[in-house]
């Protein structure tokens, strides 16, 4: 049923749509809104779940990890400082390979204290072991949440769906629902498969010694690499019940014999796409390339998807000072054995929630023609505003 | 059985001793002991320390919260001696998660428990570490909510996992690796935290102090908040013999010392109120206690007049607790501290619960 819903909304419906067992959150803004529907739904009996309101993030990641592993299909939602708080937990619930969903409203870290949207939150948890999908616009998150279920409990992997604070979650659009007899009879009851039963005992999340751990390691990475095409078989199947995919691990539009290609995850695809249809005639158009999907990260579909590009820039919404984008960096070490790669120029945007207006796509563009550009730059930045030491 | 006692009448009349006497017990029928049907959760065979406290309190406990169980346990002793991929002495379902979050964990479980409508009871286990400090937040979160759980605090004075250092629990003028006795200190400068006043404090139906001393007390508070829907705690004095360094032979001695002189007062609070205490029928001096313990090893120096004070001090805070929850029992109390002590495992069961 196509709906106008704010984002967290259709988050909430999404949701109930996959019956969880145990739902476990604390507010933090901006992805309180999906807590605050969620509750509400329990409230009018819409959505029949034990739902946990904890004393921090802490304990809403703990919550749904005792309760998946004692049989439950459970979710949680949170953001930035949130992320952080639950991220020994992150790392618990991913080593241990409890199937989970989660909803990251993408939102900057501080200090600076910042409510704004960036990805750093989600970007700091890149090597907890989630799958980590990220939405361009609020269809994707709803569809990409549905299927999160299906690809965590397949997989025996936690899944972090990802979608930009407030840009995403406090914005209404049209949403496709899918009602819930479609959804019952798409996505299986939840079992795990070392569920804590009194009738059949386990011991679960026991030490491990130097004997073990790097074969444990070696299966997660294994079981992460597998992912990939589980990720993308469960988008096809969900494409089949709803006539509708989201792309996989990634996508590629945009003029394919383009030379300079962006590359994006997040709702800055879509801003990305209408600069494009402004202003392709001023600085040509690109080859946009969409990123879904960061963990397992697509290393083969990426490879494929730069192939004929001379220049690829990569947007960044999350810096590692010192370094430069988190994903620029990734996409470089992906494409360095790649004969003929693109030359990679990676700028990070955006960071705690300045704008990125559409103008972004001519600005990023006419980088590429600068030899002298840096690999890497913090865009929009006004120096004006910084001691002279500091510029 | 039989062949014992054949063996045993052989080897008697090998030594020219009279035949077994009517009243030895007939090896066919089961001791009380053995008829006492004995829930084993926790196996032996883990790798505690000889006389570790933590180690029998929680066999304890599991015996008679087993079977229908699930455990949350916390980072600690506990759940490294007992674990080790890929063995496991646990016999219910049981997850160790991370330090701070046993209760968040226990919550989980059952909440999925309500989800599911099962009627599993869920219990929670951490050291002093996890539960008096590093998991306070979660555990005071879990009993607000009304989860329905028995946690469990082996309290055994220190973080002893990581190799003794102090913790909120650690009595004043213990010394640990990170509160050493030295020219300038004597070893702890701060009081043991009053977990259980700020626990009772949430009104929960029951709150308890148990000791590894008094096994049957012990078993009866488990047994008490079992049967209770709704949050209930119990903390568990545990000595740990290389923690608190004295003989592995000693730790019930040490354990009964501690209840004797006050220091560890058995009690239990309902709704935040005290209903019961152990009485003590002879107040021990505290020295009787701190005598038997390295820890304390500093505090009978002769030469230092600090020792003295020490000693003063940590026996004003025994006679606060005698003072504060009426310990004194007035004698030939079967249930007091001589009188329970009295009676033998498989014994007339004398619980009140």
């Amino acid at each position: 049923m196509r709906k106008a819903l704010e984002g967290s909304q259709a988050i909430a419906r999404a949701v109930a749509l996959c019956r969880p067992d145990v739902v476990a959150a604390y507010p933090i803004t901006p992805q309180t809104h999906i807590v605050e529907n969620l509750s509400k739904l329990v409230a009018e009996g819409d959505l029949h779940t034990e739902f946990v309101s904890v004393e921090s993030e802490f304990s809403a990641a703990s919550v749904v990890l005792g309760a998946a592993a004692a049989g439950a299909r459970a979710y949680t939602a949170t953001a930035s400082q949130g992320v952080l708080l639950m991220s020994e937990v992150l790392f618990n619930i991913a080593g241990l390979r409890v199937p989970l969903v989660m909803t990251v409203a993408n939102r900057a870290v501080g200090a600076p204290l910042s409510i704004w949207n960036d990805q750093s939150d989600s970007m700091a948890v890149r090597d907890s072991g989630w799958i980590q999908i990220h939405a361009a616009d609020n269809q994707e998150a709803v569809d990409a949440t549905i299927q999160a279920f299906r690809i965590a409990e397949t997989c025996e992997i936690p899944v972090m769906v990802c979608m930009d604070g407030f840009i995403l979650t406090h914005t209404m659009e049209v949403i496709d629902m899918p009602d819930t007899d479609m959804i019952d009879g798409w996505l299986p009851p939840y079992e795990f498969s070392r569920n804590l039963d009194p009738a059949a005992p386990t011991s679960i999340g026991t030490l491990v010694t130097p004997d073990f751990f790097a074969e444990m390691r070696h299966s997660h990475h294994a079981a992460m690499m597998r992912a990939l095409e589980v990720i993308e078989q469960t988008d096809a199947d969900y494409a089949d019940l709803t006539g509708r995919a989201s792309g996989g691990l990634l996508t590629v539009e945009g003029d394919p014999d383009a030379k300079v290609g962006i590359l994006a995850m997040g709702s800055t695809v879509g801003t990305l796409r209408t600069g494009m249809e402004h202003f392709s005639d001023e600085v040509g158009a690109a080859r946009l390339i969409k990123l879904r999907t960061f963990r397992p990260f697509p290393s083969d579909a990426l490879r494929d998807a730069v192939k004929g590009l001379d220049h690829l820039i990569v947007v960044d919404r999350a810096i590692s000072p010192g370094l430069g984008g988190v994903v620029g960096t990734e996409v470089a070490a992906v494409l360095a054995d790649v004969e003929g790669a693109p030359r990679i120029h990676n700028h990070a945007l955006g960071l705690g929630g300045r704008d990125i207006p559409e103008t972004i796509y001519r600005d990023l563009m006419q980088t590429v023609a600068n030899p002298d550009a840096p690999a890497f730059s913090v865009f929009d930045v006004d120096l004006n505003k910084l001691q002279p030491e500091d510029r | 059985m039989s062949d014992k006692s054949e063996r045993l009448a052989e080897l008697r009349a090998k030594h020219g001793r009279p035949p077994a006497a009517p009243h030895e017990p007939k090896h066919d029928a089961p001791t009380a002991r053995e008829a006492q049907p004995r829930f084993r959760g926790l196996e032996s065979g883990h790798r505690a320390c000889q006389g570790c406290g933590e180690a029998l309190a929680a066999r304890l406990v599991m015996e008679c919260a087993g079977p229908d169980v699930m455990v949350a346990n916390a980072t600690g002793c506990l759940e490294v001696f007992t674990t080790a991929w890929p063995q496991s002495a646990w016999r219910v379902p049981w997850m160790h998660s991370l330090f701070e979050n046993a209760p968040a964990i226990a919550s989980g479980m059952e909440a999925a428990m309500k989800a599911k409508g099962k009627n599993t009871k869920v219990l929670a286990f951490g050291g002093d570490g996890a539960t008096y400090d590093i998991g306070f937040q979660a555990l005071s979160g879990m009993l607000e909510r009304y989860h329905n759980i028995l946690y469990v605090c082996y309290d055994n004075e220190a973080y002893m996992n990581t190799g003794i250092q102090r913790s909120s629990s650690t009595p004043h003028s213990a010394t640990t690796t990170t509160s050493p006795a030295g020219k300038e200190r004597m070893g702890k400068r701060h009081l043991k935290k009053d977990l259980l006043s700020i626990i009772a404090a949430h009104h929960i139906p029951y709150a308890a102090a148990a000791s590894v001393a008094y096994p049957q007390d012990l078993q009866r508070k488990v047994r008490y908040a079992m049967g209770i829907e709704g949050p209930t705690f119990l903390v568990i004095h545990s000595p740990c013999p290389l923690g608190w360094k004295h003989d592995s032979a000693a730790t019930i001695e040490v354990a009964r010392r501690a209840v004797e002189c006050g220091l560890f007062p058995l009690v239990e609070l309902e709704r935040g109120a005290v209903t019961n205490v152990m009485p003590i029928r002879d107040a021990r001096p505290v020295t009787d206690y701190l005598e038997l313990q390295g820890r304390f090893a500093h505090l009978f120096n002769g030469e230092d007049p600090r020792a003295q004070e020490e000693r003063d001090h940590l026996q004003a805070l025994a006679d606060h607790n005698i003072q504060t929850f009426g310990l004194n029992g007035e004698g030939d109390d079967p249930l007091d501290t001589s009188g329970i002590a009295a009676v033998g495992r498989g014994g007339p069961v004398t619980g009140r619960g």
